[in-house]
């Protein structure tokens, strides 16, 4: 995935959309005053000395990176995430045991816990995303790429025959963001539009003196 | 050994808690109970509504209970380590305080097992870090170094009984099925004593590395990650540290407790609690260094992340608890340790004790808490305040260890009989003769035959002493 920041306005689209297809349950202010809400794409901000800053606007979208050398799936210990055969890290809420390790050995705070059952008032409950399982208390969840897209879309393709198009598979963030400042592809295609923008001379990615080597790409001007 | 039983018993004293009981036992089990329960019904409440009742969140995923799961683990030091390396160097003076704290770690290990049980979002699902273990995550080493550990602990602390349960058993004390059983037919024979001795021997030096790759272990669950002022190669060592000085702490306190109910004046000395007193000194400076080493390298590496906390904890939100640890945990300590008159007595040795464990829950919050609260991308304020679950749940794990040492003291003896018994016949001998063995200038006394009775134990001292003419 590429940001380019340049682009973005700020504006939380891809926020809203990511609750709505990921069925994250809704909180109010209360809750998320007590640090409880639960957003697989949250706004923040990234410290000043990071490549990205731009003065007056230090807001950006922060996905889970799925990190090529995820510090998250090495100390899972019942193997609940793990690195899928597209290179996304993948959680499986049904294994979690709700250790929590994951959470705090993640550099990038992007990884969430359910600290109680959801609940979702009425008529908001009807406007479940029934692609995405509900997972239940306890257990850790995580941005997944919208990785039921993929499958939906990989089986459309399967069908028809032909081959997954650069761009027919997007998670509900790229596809929503009005800015276009969201891209989303094949890292591993050279010719993909996400590959082309990856390699842009603008682009930085989080933490990278880390060693977690992310797949999510920003990119900027800086100041 | 069986000489003894016949004449007027001069241990009676260790055997009265078995055969008495006073109303006060019961008071005070009762407070106990009551804690305990109490805390049983925070867990069930938790259990019903999820980790919503804690005071955890976005990015204080860890709390009380990982504070806890560390500090208990680290008490479990105290007994099987510093019994182990203490009969591994023959000090004498072991003898009277190697069974109370043995038992410590046996029963303080199930309780910081439990914590951790206390922290999983699904503890139903617990069992998958066994069926679905990932290797490579800190946690599993943990499960089997922590298992590893109790299992040997088990083994080192009932070893010892066998003898004490024998006494037990011949003197027909109730419930005779339990010291029959336990006693595994021990008749005190010289063949018995030997086996026994090897095996015990085995196991104090199986126990050592097994302790000490268990704190680092738990170390290790935070030195793996990333994340500041965690990743740090000194953990190991220093957590190992931290384990023994607020183990050697608690031994002090459960001394001092059962010395006072159960008037073992005569066992537990002055003299003890000066040893004692000792390593706690010299493991305070020891903490000390460590700290002081772990906090000036952070300093002149002035990495912002791990600024931001190591200032948090300086001068910031952290500061009264970081200079109450380092006033509890150094200055008391070191302050009452450090003179004679102080260290000997046991008023002082107790308040340097509970100043350390006091300190030492505090280093554990202190490790857990400000790393996680300042995550490297900052976050919209958040702070962490344990909620009364979290709280409720420490004072019932303290309580029941309580309650269960206390159990444990009214079926066996807290001073192990036939230790005592046997330090009074042979040790003497078998210091002098080693003394002599060790120091030139000092023929050995029977002209190469060895002492009174000779015990395998012995055997395999060195052999300098052939230098000896």
């Amino acid at each position: 995935m590429v940001i380019d920041l340049d682009r973005c306005t700020a504006c939380q689209a891809c926020v809203v959309a990511c609750q709505v297809e990921n069925n994250a349950p809704p909180t109010g202010a209360e809750e998320a005053a007590l640090g409880r809400s639960i957003s697989w794409l949250r706004l923040g901000s990234i410290h000043k000395e990071e490549h990205g800053h731009r003065p007056g606007l230090n807001l950006v979208p922060l996905p889970c990176m799925h990190c090529e050398n995820p510090p998250c799936v090495r100390v899972c210990p019942a193997n609940a995430t793990t690195i899928d055969e597209e290179g996304m890290v993948a959680q499986v809420p049904s294994r979690c045991i709700g250790c929590r390790y994951c959470t705090t050995a993640c550099p990038y705070t992007v990884r969430q816990s359910n600290w109680k059952d959801s609940v979702w008032p009425e008529p908001m409950d009807q406007g479940r995303n029934p692609d995405v399982s509900l997972r239940p208390r306890g257990v850790v969840e995580k941005c997944s790429f919208c990785s039921h897209r993929l499958q939906k879309a990989r089986d459309l393709a399967r069908f028809e025959g032909r081959a997954l198009e650069d761009g027919e598979y997007l998670p509900a963030c790229v596809e929503t963001c009005p800015a276009g400042a969201m891209v989303f592809g094949d890292l591993d295609d050279p010719h993909s539009e996400v590959a082309r923008q990856a390699d842009s001379p603008r682009a930085f990615r989080l933490m990278e003196e880390l060693g977690t080597r992310p797949k999510v790409t920003y990119l900027s001007k800086g100041e | 050994m069986t000489e003894v039983l016949t004449a007027p018993d001069p241990d009676e004293v260790l055997m009265r808690p078995m055969q008495r009981t006073t109303w006060r036992f019961w008071a005070f089990s009762a407070v106990l109970l009551a804690i305990w329960a109490w805390g049983m019904y925070a867990w069930y409440t938790q259990l019903g509504a999820g980790l919503d009742v804690t005071g955890l969140n976005v990015p204080v995923y860890w709390g009380l209970y990982i504070t806890n799961f560390v500090f208990f683990i680290g008490i479990s030091h105290a007994g099987t380590l510093i019994s182990a390396i203490l009969r591994l160097c023959k000090a004498e003076w072991r003898r009277p305080i190697t069974r109370a704290a043995e038992i410590i770690t046996v029963l303080v290990l199930f309780f910081g097992a439990g914590c951790v049980i206390l922290d999983l979002g699904r503890p139903e699902r617990a069992l998958n870090v066994i069926t679905k273990a990932n290797f490579s995550s800190p946690l599993v080493w943990d499960v089997c170094s922590i298992s590893v550990y109790l299992t040997g602990s088990i083994i080192y602390l009932l070893l010892p009984l066998i003898p004490d349960v024998a006494i037990l058993r011949d003197r027909g004390v109730r419930p005779r099925w339990l010291y029959r059983a336990m006693a595994c037919g021990f008749r005190g024979t010289e063949r018995q004593h030997r086996n026994l001795d090897r095996a015990i021997a085995v196991m104090a030096v199986a126990v050592i590395p097994i302790a000490i790759s268990v704190h680092t272990v738990v170390s290790w669950v935070f030195g793996m990650t990333v994340q500041p002022m965690w990743h740090s190669t000194i953990f190991g060592p220093y957590f190992v540290v931290g384990a023994i000085f607020s183990g050697i702490g608690a031994i002090l306190i459960a001394m001092a407790i059962v010395r006072k109910v159960y008037h073992l004046e005569n066992y537990l000395k002055p003299v003890h609690f000066n040893n004692l007193g000792l390593l706690l000194l010299v493991m305070a400076l020891l903490w000390f260094y460590f700290t002081f080493a772990e906090f000036l390298t952070t300093y002149y590496g002035s990495d912002p992340d791990h600024m931001t906390i190591f200032t948090a904890k300086l001068s910031g939100e952290y500061a009264p608890l970081f200079w109450t640890m380092v006033a509890t945990c150094l200055v008391i300590p070191v302050s009452l340790l450090v003179f004679k008159r102080t260290r000997s007595s046991i008023w002082g040795c107790v308040t340097a004790a509970v100043s350390v464990e006091i300190g030492m829950w505090l280093e554990r919050y202190l490790i857990v808490i400000p790393s996680l609260s300042n995550p490297r991308l900052p976050r919209e304020e958040v702070s962490y305040a344990p909620s009364w679950v979290e709280w409720s749940l420490l004072a019932s794990f303290l309580a029941a260890f309580i309650f269960l040492y206390g159990l444990f003291t009214k079926f066996f003896p807290i001073v192990s009989i036939w230790e005592v018994r046997e330090g009074r016949e042979r040790a003497l001998d078998e210091v002098v003769a080693r003394v002599r063995e060790a120091l030139p200038g000092m023929p050995p006394e029977d002209d190469g035959s060895t002492p009174s009775t000779p015990r395998p134990s012995n055997a395999d001292a060195p052999s300098e002493a052939v230098l000896v003419p």
